[in-house]
């Protein structure tokens, strides 16, 4: 049974609508999968067996009763930092141990309503903040893909590592995940798959643990174009508990698909062709340029003039923001507690002991950002210049400019416990240097994968839509997905 | 700007986050470094820009002022270390 969790959605949506199989042996399929290669890939930290199992007979005895919806009987991993009601939610932090939410978020929400069946919560870095899933409370997740000839454990990239592992390992037929700089797009990109980042205000906020909350979205990770179109329609809606979801009508992202791109003017930002970038994602650059111009695109080389800003302002909202956000984890209404000699000694032990290192580092640089003295410097300063780089996407745009076209990672996967990057938190931080333009600006964002390395590693093409256009993204990649192909790891473990 | 131990420390209390003397002399290190990286933001020219408020133009929605929720003290305390009659219990803060 073990070539099910092979299927895409699609695949398995068309199998069980002519009853091929049922929910439940599709669901038991991926149990097995996960039980066999969870201890050394990492990706769940939690299985919910039982429960998927509860679903799958529910899913089986909807379709036998004729009711069935977009994503009946499909299993999908969460990203531990959706609420799930009665179900392991810690945003992969020690400081949340043992919560168990009495409310289910929104997104998650929209996925049972759908059909779809939870197999568990997926790994990630803690509270979102890391682009290898190193900060988990969990321990690291390994990136099912290895370099050719090579054993060495490389990061799924983060912070949704688990998200991107657990679908690139056929451990879940899709995941949820969120993005706050790049944490769909860049594991995405490191595992071979296809993330989205919808655009801000697309799929609700609400239940899902806050990192920056005018930067975080969720979105999916899935095997092909038309499985994250797929979710995403399921996953987006308007919602009355989170006031910044927009009341837009949800399109049918899939129908998007094998729409031509003729006539289409693709940008290609000169800001994104750094110094020192790898020769392989230059590379992949132009073969993507080159997918799209055969397909009948115009390519339009374009300007956007603080993409340099971008990230040293993200190193100040986004801190800023989640040092506000985290206040709320004092060890009194939930997760750990460290008992103190006061009250106060019992807020500094407790988030002394349940925080990790990345996490207090965050709520230190926001905290200082924001106190008194320095708020105009660096944070006031920071959002104006927010306001430009948008205006930046705006003025092309403005110029008939459809999508831009980028690389999504400056690099392919790295090693686990990387020296470097261990040694110099801003290392780690240029990651995210194609991507968190794009929450900068609220825009949609997808990651792609257009080619490997010499190494034999996926990378990824990213292209950056205007607001509320993920259809054009869709498109757009479908045909890059087309002409470049699928890419899956070699089973190792 | 960068920061000095005793800003760090203090910042760390700002934060109630208890930091050890050796974690403070660590964190100094990396404050700075990204402080460090945050700086090229004064190159910017910013003058009669309007900091970013929102990055979707949009009224917020807004709701009738009424009560829809309630009534669920016991799911609310559910989480809590420490709880007792639905109340969440903390060490004493008064004499």
């Amino acid at each position: 049974m073990s070539d099910l969790t092979h299927l895409t959605i699609a695949e398995a949506r068309a199998k069980l609508a002519t009853k091929d199989f049922t929910a439940l042996e599709l669901t038991d399929a991926y149990l097995g999968a996960i039980d066999a290669a969870n201890d050394t890939l990492n990706a769940y930290v939690a299985v919910t067996h039982e429960q998927a199992r509860d679903m799958a007979k529910a899913s089986d005895a909807r379709r036998s009763a004729g009711e069935t919806s977009a994503l009946e009987g499909i299993p999908l991993g969460i990203k531990d930092l959706f609420a799930t009601e009665g179900v392991h939610t810690q945003a992969a932090s020690h400081i949340l141990d043992g919560f168990k939410p009495r409310y289910e978020s929104t997104v998650t929400a929209n996925l049972w309503a759908d059909g779809a069946v939870m197999l568990g919560k997926l790994n990630m870095d803690e509270f979102a903040m890391g682009s290898s899933n190193e900060t988990s409370y969990y321990g690291p997740v390994k990136n099912p893909w290895r370099g050719q000839g090579s054993n060495t454990d490389l990061v799924p990239g983060g912070s949704s590592g688990g998200s991107a592992a657990a679908v690139a390992a056929w451990l879940c037929a899709g995941a949820t995940a969120t993005d706050t700089g790049g944490s769909i797009r860049q594991p995405a990109a490191f595992t071979g798959t296809v993330g989205i980042k919808p655009t801000y205000g697309r799929c609700s906020r609400w239940g899902t643990v806050a990192f920056a909350s005018s930067l975080d979205q969720a979105g999916p990770i899935a095997r092909d174009v038309r499985d994250a179109a797929i979710l995403l329609k399921s996953m987006a809606s308007v919602d009355p508990k989170d006031t910044t979801s927009v009341d837009l009508p949800v399109p049918d992202y899939e129908a998007a698909l094998g729409q031509s791109v003729k006539g289409m003017k693709i940008g290609i930002p000169r800001e994104y062709r750094l110094d020192g970038m790898p020769e392989d994602v230059e590379k992949l650059w132009s073969q993507g340029i080159a997918y799209l111009r055969d397909a009948g695109a115009e390519i339009v080389d374009i300007s956007l003039p603080h993409t340099k800003y971008a990230l040293p302002a993200y190193y100040i909202v986004a801190p800023a923001e989640a040092s506000s956000n985290l206040a709320r984890y004092d060890g009194v209404r939930y997760g750990l507690r460290v008992p103190g000699k006061d009250i106060t000694d019992m807020y500094e032990q407790t988030r002394a002991a349940g925080f990790g290192r990345e996490v207090k580092r965050r709520i230190m640089i926001g905290t200082y950002v924001l106190s008194a003295g320095y708020y105009d410097a660096y944070y006031v300063r920071a959002q104006k210049v927010r306001t430009l780089i948008k205006r930046d996407f705006e003025t092309v745009f403005a110029d008939g400019i459809d999508a831009i076209l980028t690389p999504a990672t400056p690099s392919s996967a790295f090693g686990i416990a990387d020296q470097d990057m261990a040694a110099d938190p801003v290392k780690m931080y240029l990651n995210d240097i194609f991507t968190v333009t794009v929450n900068m600006a609220g825009l949609p964002g997808i990651a792609v994968p257009a080619g490997l390395d010499a190494k034999g590693l996926p990378l990824g093409l990213q292209l950056i839509g205007k607001p509320f256009e993920e259809e054009t993204l869709f498109r757009t990649a479908h045909v890059i997905e087309q002409a470049a192909g699928r890419f899956q790891p070699t089973k190792w473990w | 700007m960068s920061v000095d131990l005793e800003t760090v420390k203090r910042v760390a209390r700002l934060a109630r986050i208890a930091v050890t003397t050796e974690d403070a002399e660590r964190m100094t290190g990396e404050l700075n470094a990204i402080l460090g990286f945050v700086e090229q933001l004064d190159e910017v020219d910013v003058s009669g820009v309007d900091p970013m408020t929102s990055v979707i133009p949009m009224v917020m929605r807004k709701r009738q002022d009424a009560v829809t929720d309630g009534n669920k003290a016991a799911d609310i305390v559910a989480n809590a270390p420490a709880a007792e009659e639905n109340f969440f219990l903390v060490p004493k803060v008064i004499e």
